[in-house]
């Protein structure tokens, strides 16, 4: 079965063919595209219209570097939520015209379960894993229980990718500002205390960032002060994928989201995986950040599992949760 | 002092040992080498010291937790007394309606004797409690603190629900039935907290 997915939840659109090759993904393209705001943070109705702009060629291009004819696809999977309203719209109207036109099933899947399936589904010896899943909005400590994927720990309230383009934002850095944060760690050498913020398995970035600005404002070195946040902020991502192993008693962490590009954070959470004797994954940089493939492969094991979805339910849904997911492809 | 390991949680590690002739559990806060020395080794040294302060204090107020015999904030231990009970985790999920109903009140009283003195547990799972014939220890006050705004009682209290969603969540009352039994022992006006509660839910991302 060939399945081709479309993301654009935020800031990245991406269209990826994926193909079932005896339950494991293999993926034939996966095209991303990512709208880059002048100034500020990412605004929805701007980022909306880069997808719409680019989503027809990103799918004629992915279908042609997956080398199959479009007519071989047999399912068109797209990105139902969370995200941003307008994102979220434009790319549901291009798989609705793209079924409708293929006569092919559509499906639509939730962002975040995508993102730790897309590990299951490309890695071999991945098979049961808490995901800390991180990115710019959402920070997440996921793990199958119970029948579905649940939610252990998460942000109290701004992602980690948020917290550092914010914090980077102060400083004049670029979007997104996450890599340069970490080049300028690596010449960080005091560590400055800061806020560190665990209630049960659940984090809040806040207090911290704004302690960061003042030692900016203060005076202190930036590569102190950023080599002082990421420290902190890791320690406590690792913590709580930690806490939610220990709890669930899972022997596998799977990284996901853009921040796991993040070499410090591997890193951290690979040396707490061996300590506990467990293993540690992290999938291809491209499909770690938001991706076309992932959204693609969950629709397809979503679809393999006998899930089908009429046009009227493919209506998007922007605080779509990730316990809400029924996992039907599971025990 | 004979040593073996009981439990391996996330950030320590639960030995049985002998202490001054009596069986005793032995709570020893592990180094974590994924953080920087600086940090590992103030987290380490303030939660053990936190942690002891407030078991003590706890128990002053009628919440059932291990005496405290000995603590060494370098090391990270806390010596305490072994209570050889099961944990609320391993048992909710199989026991008798009725029994569980009123388990999850006594949960709910506890939790009101802690926050009428300002003790935020800070980690509220089933997991943390022990049932030895009728009392419920709570144990692991390892991300408590003091305070006294609503807020924190919210998040404790918050904590919990999450742990019966995720672990408990084919009986979806039990948290309710700990609303209660809070409210039978909270000084002050529980239903300010459950306002606060809902609104920490709504803050999350998605809701």
């Amino acid at each position: 079965m060939i399945c081709l997915g479309i993301e654009g939840t935020a800031h990245s659109i991406g269209v990826g063919v994926v193909k079932d090759v005896k339950g494991k993904c293999k993926v034939l393209s996966n095209l991303i595209k990512t709208y880059k705001p002048e100034k500020g943070g990412i605004h929805p109705r701007e980022a909306a219209n880069h997808h719409g702009l680019h989503i027809a060629a990103l799918i004629r291009d992915s279908v042609q570097q997956a080398a199959v004819n479009i007519s071989a696809v047999d399912l068109v999977s797209f990105s139902q939520g969370p995200g941003l309203g307008p994102c979220l719209r434009t790319v549901a109207t291009a798989a609705r015209a793209l079924s409708l036109s293929l006569e092919k099933p559509l499906i639509g899947v939730n962002h975040c379960v995508a993102h730790l399936e897309i590990g299951r589904g490309t890695i071999h010896e991945c098979t049961d894993p808490v995901l800390l899943y991180v990115s710019g909005a959402n920070t997440q400590v996921i793990a199958f229980a119970e029948g579905k994927y649940r939610v252990f720990g998460e942000t109290l309230d701004v992602g980690i990718g948020n917290c550092l383009d914010k914090f980077g934002r102060t400083l004049g850095l670029e979007f997104p500002c996450g890599p340069r944060i970490e080049q300028l760690s690596e010449r960080g050498t005091l560590y400055l205390p800061l806020p560190y913020s665990i209630k049960g398995m659940d984090i809040a970035f806040s207090g911290l960032l704004t302690s960061a600005e003042e030692y900016v404002r203060k005076g202190h070195p930036v590569e102190d002060v950023c080599y002082s946040l990421q420290e902190t902020s890791f320690a406590m991502l690792t913590e709580v994928t930690e806490r939610a192993m220990a709890h669930t008693e899972k022997q596998e962490v799977l990284l996901g989201g853009g921040v796991a590009s993040n070499q410090r954070l591997r890193i951290m959470v690979e040396t707490m995986a061996t300590a506990r004797g467990a293993s540690f994954f992290v999938p291809r940089k491209e499909l770690c950040v938001d991706n076309g493939a992932m959204i693609a492969w969950l629709g397809l094991v979503m679809y393999a599992s006998g899930v089908r979805m009429s046009l009227d339910e493919s209506v998007i849904n922007q605080r779509f949760r990730t316990d809400m997911v029924e996992v039907t492809w599971r025990d | 002092m004979t040593k073996n390991i009981l439990y391996r949680g996330a950030e320590a590690e639960i030995h049985l040992a002998t202490y001054m002739g009596r069986t005793v559990v032995q709570k020893q806060r592990v180094v974590k080498r994924y953080r920087i020395k600086e940090l590992d080794s103030w987290l380490i040294a303030s939660r053990t010291k936190e942690e002891a302060k407030l078991m003590t204090e706890a128990r002053s107020y009628g919440v059932s937790v291990p005496i405290i015999y000995d603590v060494d904030l370098a090391g990270g231990i806390i010596t305490m007394e072994y209570v050889a009970g099961q944990r609320i985790k391993d048992i909710l999920n199989t026991m008798e309606h009725q029994t569980r109903k009123e388990i999850c009140r006594n949960i709910g009283r506890n939790i009101a004797r802690l926050h009428n003195h300002d003790i935020i547990h800070g980690d509220i799972t089933t997991s943390n409690m022990i049932l030895l014939q009728d009392r419920i220890y709570f144990i692991d006050f390892g991300l408590g603190c003091k305070n006294s705004e609503l807020e924190a009682k919210g998040v404790d209290l918050h904590v919990l629900m999450e742990a019966f969603e995720s672990t408990h969540s084919k009986y979806s009352s039990c948290f309710q039935d700990v609303f209660s039994g809070y409210s039978e022992r909270y000084d002050g006006d529980a239903s300010l907290v459950k306002l606060k509660i809902e609104d920490i839910v709504r803050r999350g991302r998605y809701r």
